[in-house]
């Protein structure tokens, strides 16, 4: 049965230039199991291929029971030169929601 | 003389440069603060504000500058809260002559003002051009015919020098945000500079906090899923922190917003790359032990920071002019309107075209479906909008060029598909940022108090 990361965690953006970080924190030990096992770099990668040309660096924090994505090259060449509207992509934190997992 | 203290508490007054007023009003006067740290630097900010400095030589101080102050003396000044802050931009010192002459006009006839200097190294980058870019590689020396600014991140020593007069202000240009924190902690608490478990617990309670009401339920709330209390009047953080290095979070009682494992989980993983090397000005932060623990409804305990020594070198913003971007927006509503869209988009490109405009770069948005995450993502199975609207923005060296955009856009109410309305347009000048790390010896920072203390 596949489940959305929006029910597992909950999300914050960042940037650093034209690096874009994500946190993914869990709800629960096991949104937390779930989350650390399947929302792997590789299928972040997949669900940003459009936004970002990558790569993607995971951390683990695992007394947070968060996850942290550093998705490189995701900014339109960053925050002062990007000619997206969101150009901090405050808004990439909801892309990672709407990924899909096995559960 | 001055004497440490075996416990303090610090507030955010603000998070960035265009930041509340109102909460830090709040904390002022009820906060029982001992200090209030404004943060309002974005990275290109010195750069704008360099510019507006060549054009007043009064001025290139952040444009909120005199209405917080305004917002917040009164309180401060009546409670003893001394102010640490980097609204001083690219001229630092007619900050603190513009904050001087606010406060006369409420009464406080001789308000003494510590002024840092030492960020702007501008000249000291002109003189080595051979210094690597961090995003590439390449010498910084292809810059230099456009470098509107320099800056170096300063650390928390200088915020300590800059208490250190008794001045009730402190007046920076580019310090690093945390440092504006850690440094009030250096002077308040007796903290030693080499100190590194203390230095990793300031850093971490300055990072949780200078983004101001990010760690007490702003950019958080998702209705339904994470709700909180009074969202119209969320609360700004305060730090205690005692000598011996213990932390807890917390906000007024009945200011808005929440303050929760939750809301210090995401702001603490805010902007950090990797969670073993956040680097700063004065340490190298890990955080992979930090834990949170909820005290009461408004406080949370922070435990955990752990530090390395700082690097020898200090990172340098560069700020240069990148050319021009424009861009027009039109919207169409009801039945057949992303075709209407789509069709707008290929009349104004192949305008442009015969014109004899090419550009680097051209970005083509449907807000309400593409502009956020890409048609990939939200085309795929979902039913058209009613309503769309189209958004075409391209960079340009040529400022004619970048101003053709919102024109071949703003022409299509007439020119164009049936039923395009609300156009707009506008064009800006992009300053870009980029950066270099120069040996901390080469940098020369001064404080020099204004006023009589």
């Amino acid at each position: 049965m596949s489940i959305k990361v929006y029910e597992l965690g909950h999300a914050r953006a960042g940037d650093k230039g034209n690096t874009s970080n994500v946190s993914v924190t869990a709800y629960s030990d096991e949104a937390w199991r779930i989350l650390r096992s399947q929302l792997t770099a590789e299928r972040v990668m997949q669900a940003y291929a459009e936004i970002a040309k990558g790569p993607v660096t995971r951390y683990e924090l695992p007394k947070l029971k968060a996850l942290n994505f550093v998705i490189e090259n995701a900014l339109g060449g960053g925050v002062t030169v990007s000619l997206a509207q969101d150009m901090h992509g405050k808004s990439l934190s909801f892309l990672m929601l709407d990924v899909e997992l096995n559960g | 003389m001055h004497t440490p203290k075996n416990s303090i508490r610090v507030g955010t007054g603000a998070g960035f440069s265009d930041d509340r007023i109102e909460p830090a009003v709040d904390l002022a006067e009820r906060g029982a603060l001992d200090y209030l740290v404004f943060e309002c630097l974005a990275e290109r900010t010195i750069a704008r504000e360099n510019l507006t400095r060549l054009k007043d030589p009064e001025r290139g101080y952040t444009p909120y500058l005199v209405e917080r102050f305004q917002a917040v003396l009164p309180a401060c000044v009546r409670n003893g809260v001394r102010i640490v802050t980097n609204m001083g931009a690219a001229n630092p010192l007619g900050a603190a002559r513009a904050v001087r002459r606010e406060a006369k006009a409420l009464g406080i006839a001789d308000l003494p003002v510590a002024v840092v200097t030492g960020d702007d190294v501008a000249d000291i980058v002109r003189k080595n051009p051979q210094l690597p870019l961090m995003e590439n590689g390449t010498p910084v020396e292809s810059l230099l015919p456009h470098m509107a600014s320099a800056n170096v991140y300063l650390g928390a020593d200088v915020i300590r020098d800059g208490l250190a007069t008794g001045a009730p202000v402190v007046m920076t240009g580019r310090v690093s945000d945390p440092s504006l924190f850690l440094g009030t902690m250096l002077h308040g608490l007796g903290w030693s500079y080499d100190d590194y478990a203390k230095l990793a617990t300031g850093t971490l309670a300055g990072h949780l906090m200078e983004c101001a009401a990010q760690v007490t339920g702003g950019c958080f709330i998702d209705p339904g899923k994470k709700d909180c209390d009074d969202p119209v009047n969320i609360g700004f953080p305060y730090a205690d922190i005692r000598a011996d290095g213990h932390l807890t979070l917390g906000k007024l009682e009945d200011s808005g917003g929440r303050l929760d494992v939750m809301t210090c989980t995401e702001q603490i993983l805010y902007e950090m790359h990797d969670p073993t090397s956040y680097i700063t000005p004065d340490c190298i932060l890990d955080i992979t032990d930090v834990e949170f623990a909820q005290e009461s409804k408004h406080r949370v305990r922070v435990t955990g920071a752990k530090a390395r020594p700082r690097t020898p070198t200090y990172k340098v913003v560069v700020g240069y002019h990148d050319g021009y971007i424009g861009e027009g927006e039109v919207g169409y509503a009801g039945p057949n309107a992303l075709a209407r869209a789509k069709l707008a988009e290929k009349i104004v490109r192949e305008r442009l075209r015969a014109r004899g405009f090419t550009y680097p770069e051209i970005r083509v948005d449907y807000i309400g479906m593409s502009s956020l995450h890409g048609m990939g993502v939200s085309g795929k199975g979902r039913p058209e909008p009613y309503e769309v609207r189209l958004r075409i923005a391209a960079r340009s060296p040529d400022r004619k060029a970048a101003l053709a955009v919102g024109f071949e856009v703003r022409t299509l109410h007439v020119n164009g598909p049936s039923g395009g309305g609300g156009g707009s347009n506008a064009i800006r000048e992009v300053l870009a940022v980029k950066s270099i790390l120069i040996p901390r010896a080469l940098v020369k920072t001064a404080v020099t108090v204004e006023g009589t203390l």
